[in-house]
């Protein structure tokens, strides 16, 4: 049980924090006041995908969680992934591929796709597909962020049958 | 073209990095909620309940007194100024039928009060402390309901009124009538082997785009408000903002961060004059963004229109007459009714060659949600319409679709009378067609789908039956002597440029595009550019991002501003060299002379000029408006498998040709094609709003589908080149025309899949299943 209702403790991209919450926050909503917002708020209601974020390694959607409900848990968020002089593959490849448009979607997308990759070694279509679907976007048709994505998973996959 | 003038382009014409792609990919703070300070109030609204009710009291005071609530307005503590929430040229062709807030609400989602508070639940709290006396009125769904006897009137307040000499008939619920003639209708259809007489229904539809309506806004230390805003017009919302509050345009800055998708949502003034009334009222940052559901309810939607379609043909294949009536239904506002309506027939009936045409578009209030500008703009709904007779008037002959529509369609060197007799609330431009390579989409696209496999649908059996549906299309690029942009450029000591542009990049890629198109001017490269864009403040005025204008019309002013600021760069070279400045080019960043034996860099030249002799800022200007609107072309194609047990549709391949001229970045345009294509997919197979009095029951993507990445069938875009000398590079318009394909392209395709005919969409099962029953009976 928790020791004081009105803090919530878990590790974010790595560090452990305490922050000042209310029972009824959503986790969105306590990321973004922290200043993680590269999360969005794009419905509210766990169907577009924008706020998504890693729990314990899974794609969670952070506008459905309530902060407390993360307690003890590992969170990782799209600060953790990339920098300006070191962005990482997948982001490199929507950059190059004119994957991202509005990009409103695109850290929500990233972050599906970091599961995906962590949690799988075999990315044939169905299963991509699978983790990839509840991330909405309404700009690109995702056409350019599918063959970006799949460039990525076929270097990774054949990396995994060479070692 | 004898030669090709696109081989030499150095820096449009190719896929440059959109500029702002890493920043977005990495999430950093680029949008208007990532903005927005801790201490910002939160503003939340009360909206009506009911689809028409006058006010008769409200009581706020218990509501002012709750905690944290720093702000409640309504329409007893603002100010009343009628005004129009579209953002459109001045003075609008829409009618000015809006207040802050009004004593009457006339749809479900209409304005009633807002709080301004210190977190977003005691806005909330706040809002169920007001009483709201409503008197029921009568209230009006359908066009049939807005046009009949004694019908219920929804605007009649006495202010309202439009701004330019077009009808407007409020006691009718009439919006606006526009029409034309051209040639003899009658006799058209008199002369005709065969006719047609078909009437289409469009249904209403949301943008959708995936960050929701969001404003911000502050009183800086002068005393001037600061609007943040996600807006395809920020020069039109500084202008609004400024009547609606009854201010000076001076008092007010609007600046556009980056967007997260408009489609055309955003050309609309829906949260900013709130916003800047809490800000000024309580000395507060002001913050509100709508939820997903708020974005249907009361964010703007693409006007339902019903389309009938007269027509006549030869045995030959001529058509000999078109007639076009359209119905819009424009909700409880008017913004965008006349203009949607118009291009109904200004971007759809010139595509094919007819001598008799007829065209009368009606625009009517109901009790529904607020139609606005929503991506194609008319001609999807129109279209739907067209396309479709058009594949019917082919049957009738036993023509080829495909043959029937290369045979008719508008080429190079064609006009028509539809561009010089409709506008935008005026008459409109004559035009002859420059590029157009239809021909060529027609031929690439039909390549790609396989159309030699196509088979008549009388010789197709059992439950899973495929069928190969296609339609043409054109649009526009820009409203001529209407749109205007502008754009600035200087240049900087390490030879990089700032490029300023009024135009509004909403996560299209503009300010890349307007990049290239500077650089290549200039004879530099594109990373030399720093651009910043729509700062009502900093940057020249732009029209805003809306009628497929920003590469043709804001990308030449970006262009002549270039060639501005590079006539100071040679005569400076000039200068350093000691030559004559007809003697020297700009080559690769430098100024040189003919043989390149002597030359000096952009950056030194920038030095030179602001630091050593004869100094002055190279800066340079431009402005373009537009003397015609060159439609991009494109041929849509999908294969479809229809289930004849259950009527379900598979789409397995979708093929989505363009003419754009030339493509400033082929990668972007792709983008624009796929991203386009699949919206107008998603509208055709599964989008709709669905009503109980008047009130929309679906209000989110759970209930509301779009297209996800699973549901995504196979696109595959294809640029076909042509080249528009009246635009940047041969460039024309790209981002709209492609939505317009689906819904006809998939009623043709089910017609050749089972013969069954559809008139109207969303084409769920059921509907389909009912139609092809309807073959079999």
């Amino acid at each position: 049980m928790k020791k004081n209702p009105q803090t919530v403790q878990f590790t974010i991209n790595g560090e452990s924090k305490t922050f000042i919450t209310e029972p009824d926050e959503k986790l969105l909503d306590l990321l973004r006041r922290e200043g993680y917002k590269g999360a969005k708020f794009g419905c509210g209601q766990g169907t577009c995908g924008s706020c998504t974020v890693l729990m314990d390694g899974r794609a969670v959607y952070s506008c459905l969680l309530y902060a407390m409900q993360v307690e003890g848990h590992e969170i990782r968020t799209i600060e953790s992934i990339g920098t300006h002089d070191n962005p990482s593959e997948f982001q490199q490849e929507l950059i190059d591929g004119g994957a991202v448009q509005c990009g409103y979607c695109i850290p929500g997308m990233i972050m599906s796709a970091t599961a995906l990759m962590e949690n799988e070694t075999h990315f044939d279509d169905e299963t991509v597909r699978e983790y990839m679907d509840g991330n909405l976007c309404r700009c690109t048709g995702y056409e350019k962020i599918w063959s970006a994505l799949r460039r990525v998973l076929d270097r990774q996959e054949a990396q995994n049958t060479q070692s | 073209m004898s030669d090709n003038p696109t081989a030499n382009f150095k820096q449009v014409h190719h896929s440059v990095t959109k500029i702002d792609a890493k920043q977005l990919a990495l999430g950093k703070d680029s949008y208007v909620g990532d903005l927005a300070p801790r201490e910002a109030l939160i503003v939340k609204m009360l909206w009506s309940p009911h689809p028409h009710a006058r006010i008769t009291s409200i009581n706020v005071s218990k509501a002012e007194k709750m905690p944290g609530v720093k702000a409640v307005l309504w329409h007893g503590n603002v100010p009343r100024n009628i005004h129009c929430t579209a953002g459109q040229g001045y003075p609008e062709p829409s009618p000015y039928d809006t207040f802050i807030f009004d004593t009457k609400v006339r749809h479900v989602g209409d304005r009633v009060a807002a709080v301004a508070a210190e977190t977003a639940e005691q806005a909330e709290a706040a809002l169920k402390k007001i009483t709201v006396k409503y008197e029921l009125l009568e209230p009006v769904f359908t066009i049939d309901e807005a046009m009949a006897e004694d019908a219920p009137i929804i605007h009649d307040e006495p202010e309202a009124y439009v701004p330019i000499p077009i009808p407007y008939d409020p006691k009718k619920n009439l919006v606006a009538m526009v029409g034309c003639e051209a040639g003899d209708f009658d006799q058209g259809m008199q002369d005709a082997d065969f006719t047609f007489d078909d009437t289409y229904e469009t249904p209403y539809a949301q943008h959708c785009p995936i960050e929701p309506y969001t404003s911000l806004a502050h009183v800086d230390s002068a005393g001037r408000i600061v609007i943040t805003t996600s807006t395809q017009v920020p020069f039109h919302c500084r202008r609004i903002v400024a009547q609606a509050l009854g201010l000076p345009v001076q008092k007010i800055r609007v600046i556009k961060p980056r967007i997260g998708g408009g489609f055309g949502s955003k050309q609309e003034i829906l949260l900013e004059d709130i916003v800047a009334l809490v800000a000024l009222r309580t000395g507060r940052p002001a913050f509100w963004q709508f939820t997903r559901e708020e974005n249907f309810i009361t964010g703007r939607t693409r006007h339902p229109i019903r389309v009938r379609l007269r027509a006549g043909i030869k045995k030959d294949g001529t058509i000999t007459a078109i007639g076009m009536d359209c119905w819009n239904n424009t909700g409880a506002y008017g913004g965008h009714g006349l203009t949607v309506v118009s291009c109904c027939g200004s971007k759809v009936l010139p595509l094919y060659r007819c001598d008799n045409i007829h065209f009368d578009g009606k625009v009517l209030y109901t009790n529904l949600p607020v139609g606005g500008a929503y991506r194609g703009f008319g001609a999807t709904q129109a279209f739907f319409a067209m396309e479709s007779t058009i594949d019917k008037m082919a049957d009738a002959i036993g023509m080829d679709p495909l043959e029937f529509r290369r045979q008719n369609h508008i080429q190079s060197g064609d006009s028509s009378p539809i561009f010089a007799a409709l506008g935008e609330g005026k008459e409109g431009t004559p035009m002859t067609i420059d590029s157009c390579a239809l021909d060529d989409c027609i031929a690439k696209g039909a390549e790609a789908i396989g159309w030699d496999k196509r088979t008549d649908w009388r010789d197709k059996t059992g439950r899973y039956r495929r069928g190969i549906g296609m339609a043409c299309l054109m649009q526009g690029s820009s409203i001529p002597h209407i749109d205007m942009g502008g754009a600035s450029i200087k240049i900087n000591e390490d030879g990089s440029f700032n490029l300023l542009v009024g135009a509004t990049d909403l996560g299209t890629g503009s300010d890349t595009v307007l990049a290239q198109i500077a650089a290549e001017e200039l004879a530099t490269t594109t990373d030399k550019m720093i651009v910043y864009s729509s700062d009502t403040d900093m940057t020249p005025f732009d029209v805003g991002a809306y009628a497929s204008s920003t590469t043709y019309l804001s990308g030449e002013a970006s262009r002549k501003a270039a060639a501005d600021a590079k006539r100071q760069i040679l005569k400076t070279g000039a200068e350093i060299l000691g030559l004559p400045v007809d003697q020297v080019q700009c080559v690769a960043s430098h100024v040189q002379n003919t043989d390149g034996s002597q030359k000096v860099s952009y950056g030194d030249i920038a030095c030179y000029a602001l630091y050593s002799k004869n100094q002055y800022q190279i800066i340079g200007t431009g402005s373009h408006f537009t003397e015609k609107s060159p439609p991009p072309f494109a041929a849509h194609y999908a294969e479809i498998e229809v289930d004849t047990w259950t009527g379900l549709i598979r789409v397995l391949q979708y093929v989505s040709t363009i003419d754009c001229g030339t493509a400033i970045n082929p990668a972007l345009c792709e983008g624009q094609t796929e991203g386009g294509t699949l919206n107008g997919i998603s509208y055709a197979l599964t989008e709709q709003y669905l009503f109980t009095n008047g009130r929309m029951t679906n209000p989110s993507f759970a209930e509301y589908h779009i297209f996800s990445m699973r549901d995504k069938p196979p696109i595959k875009a294809i640029l076909v080149p042509s080249y528009e000398h009246s635009g940047p590079f041969g460039a024309k318009s790209v981002s709209e025309i492609c939505i317009n394909g689906p819904a006809p392209v998939f009623a043709n395709a089910i017609y050749n899949a089972t013969g069954a005919r559809l008139y109207e969409f969303p084409f769920m099962p059921e509907k389909v299943l009912k139609a092809i029953q309807a073959v079999k009976a």
